[in-house]
């Protein structure tokens, strides 16, 4: 557990040495705040007074509307609907904030040491391969996620002053709930798992990180299939994708340890 | 302390060491020869547990490679062919990081031990990407000696410095062979390992010799004795021809190269011939080969 601390603690003080990472951790949530709540604004004065409180006529008995935004509607109005719906695209995004911020710290992560001539004596101390490993993608992925909920949170509360109860119920439903604090870790865990076996495959860093890069692909199909209806995230959806990411979470990370060939990084690596 | 018994890897249909054979005893300093690509980092990567043999097997300390790898990185120290670090961070953090990762117990008197011992204290916060070369040098060294291992090997430790970098590096060396660890040292750098190594070795991707350096060069050479004469040594030659005891005798100038057995019983008499003949000796010596000199003509042998 030392081993990884120090894995961890090494990698943090190297990469938040690059204030364009740090950047990237720190602004990037906040612009993924800034944008839900600019259109909540947008949305109360393009309504006008009454916004906040537009409660007239219900879509439930409109099967058309239904059809379209689900459950997720029930009870509002149309006015109502057409702001959950929006604001809930964006949350969607929460999910796929925490994969887009480590990949490319974790994509460096072992062809940038072979590239500075660090990885031999690296592996040449007593760490194990695990150890290494799990250090690299917890360096990666838990400020990913924190500063996801951080944002979140803040958009939330924020949501909370800006929007009614029942507007905020929606928002704050626990299908999103299990989406950003289950699914979005699960995400993470994937795309550092990928990146960090990617990064001990290839010899150059920026081919690691382009390969990385394409587990966002699946994401961003997923947040067009919700805006255009196609797929409609539901509470079942959301644990059937969390269970299926367990799975295959488990499975890359024995891969990317069983594909960490020490010798193979060591000696046919030409930098 | 090291041993190693028909170690052999290939990589692919490239054989890159061959039947390895050689003991190293505690608290020697060893010197492993060769020109580039010979397989002496292969080797040492092997010894330290970084890549496994494919025939053959090998000890360090009593472990096994390749069954008690953990153990042997846990006890041993090794500066790479290229020591990178941790540009961005500072002397002192490069340190305490890899004083954990060895498990070290207090890592920072050792860190602060190493880093005052290489004389690298005054810049323990400077990045390690803004030191000399030299002084990075002497930095991956301090980290391949936190943890204290018993048994070091250094690949090239002294390529690319300079001349006054170089001594510095070498004067650390004879320090640690002072301390009784055992060293293992891939070198180009013939006259460092003649002055610093007990036992040498020429490797090519098989050991060809093994021996002291001393040894060695009366094997290649025998011994030598010069005698400067006063005036041209050519008319001497049928005097010293005639001896017994000289071997071989060339005339160079007013130089008289001699190949004795044992000169320091057969100088004496050979003098007393040349003064009874109305030589006019000015100096007697013996003849020393570098290492160099002996690694090339074993080098070149093997190239016939």
């Amino acid at each position: 557990m030392e081993k990884i601390k120090t894995i961890i603690a090494k990698e943090w003080a190297e990469v938040f040495r690059n204030r364009l990472v740090l950047f990237t951790v720190a602004f990037l949530p906040l612009i993924f705040v800034a944008m839900p709540l600019a259109t909540l604004i947008a949305m109360n004065s393009v309504a006008g007074s009454d916004a906040l409180g537009a409660t007239a006529g219900v879509v439930d008995d409109n099967a058309e509307i239904m059809a379209f935004f689900g459950e997720q509607c029930r009870g509002l109005s149309e006015y109502d609907c057409t702001l959950v719906y929006t604001l809930n695209l964006f949350t969607l995004m929460f999910m796929i904030l925490p994969v887009a911020i480590p990949v490319t710290i974790a994509a460096y992560s072992i062809v940038g040491e072979k590239t500075t001539h660090s990885l031999e004596p690296l592996l040449a101390t007593p760490i194990t391969t695990i150890e290494l490993l799990v250090g690299k993608a917890l360096a990666a992925i838990v400020p990913a996620i924190l500063a996801t909920w951080m944002a979140f949170g803040l958009y939330l509360l924020s949501a909370r002053f800006m929007t009614t109860a029942e507007i905020f119920a929606r928002l704050a439903d626990p299908m999103w709930l299990i989406a950003i604090f289950v699914v979005g870790p699960l995400l993470t865990l994937l795309a550092v798992s990928f990146a960090i076996m990617v990064s001990s495959r290839v010899t150059d860093p920026r081919v690691a990180e382009q390969i990385s890069t394409v587990v966002i692909l699946p994401l961003i199909l997923l947040l067009i299939g919700q805006s255009v209806g196609f797929i409609l995230l539901s509470r079942e959806l959301v644990l059937i994708i969390a269970g299926v990411l367990v799975l295959v979470d488990g499975l890359l990370l024995f891969f990317t340890v069983r594909l960490f060939e020490r010798e193979n990084i060591l000696t046919r690596w030409r930098i | 302390m090291i041993k190693t018994e028909n170690l052999t890897r290939k990589f692919g249909d490239n054989l890159a060491v061959d039947r390895l054979t050689l003991q190293i005893d505690q608290g020697e300093v060893f010197g492993f020869l060769g020109p580039n690509g010979a397989g002496k980092t292969t080797t040492v990567r092997m010894l330290a547990s970084l890549i496994a043999p494919t025939a053959g097997q090998a000890s360090v300390l009593g472990y096994q490679v390749g069954r008690d790898d953990q153990q042997i990185r846990r006890n041993v120290g090794i500066l790479t062919e290229t020591p990178g670090m941790y540009d961005r961070l500072s002397a002192w953090r490069n340190l305490t990081i890899y004083a954990k990762l060895y498990e070290v117990a207090a890592v920072e008197r050792q860190v602060e031990k190493y880093l005052r011992m290489l004389g690298l204290w005054e810049r323990r916060n400077d990045p390690a990407g803004s030191l000399s070369k030299g002084m990075r040098q002497k930095l991956a060294i301090a980290r391949a000696l936190l943890h204290e291992p018993r048994v070091l090997f250094l690949d090239e430790p002294t390529a690319g410095l300079d001349p006054e970098a170089s001594r510095l590096v070498r004067d650390f060396i004879a320090e640690l062979k002072g301390e009784g660890r055992t060293i293992f040292i891939c070198t180009h750098n013939l006259d460092e390992a003649d002055r610093l190594c007990d036992r040498v070795a020429v490797f090519k991707t098989r050991l060809r010799v093994v021996d002291t350096p001393a040894r060695l060069r009366r094997q290649v050479y025998g011994r030598q004795v010069v005698i400067h004469l006063t005036e041209t040594a050519e008319s001497y030659l049928p005097v010293v021809k005639t001896l017994a005891q000289v071997q071989t005798a060339e005339a160079i100038d007013n130089k008289l190269l001699l190949a004795i057995e044992t000169p320091e019983v057969d100088n004496p008499d050979i003098i007393r011939r040349l003064v009874t003949a109305g030589a006019g000796i000015q100096f007697v010596g013996e003849l020393r080969h570098t290492l160099e000199d002996v690694y090339l003509q074993l080098i070149q042998e093997e190239a016939h």
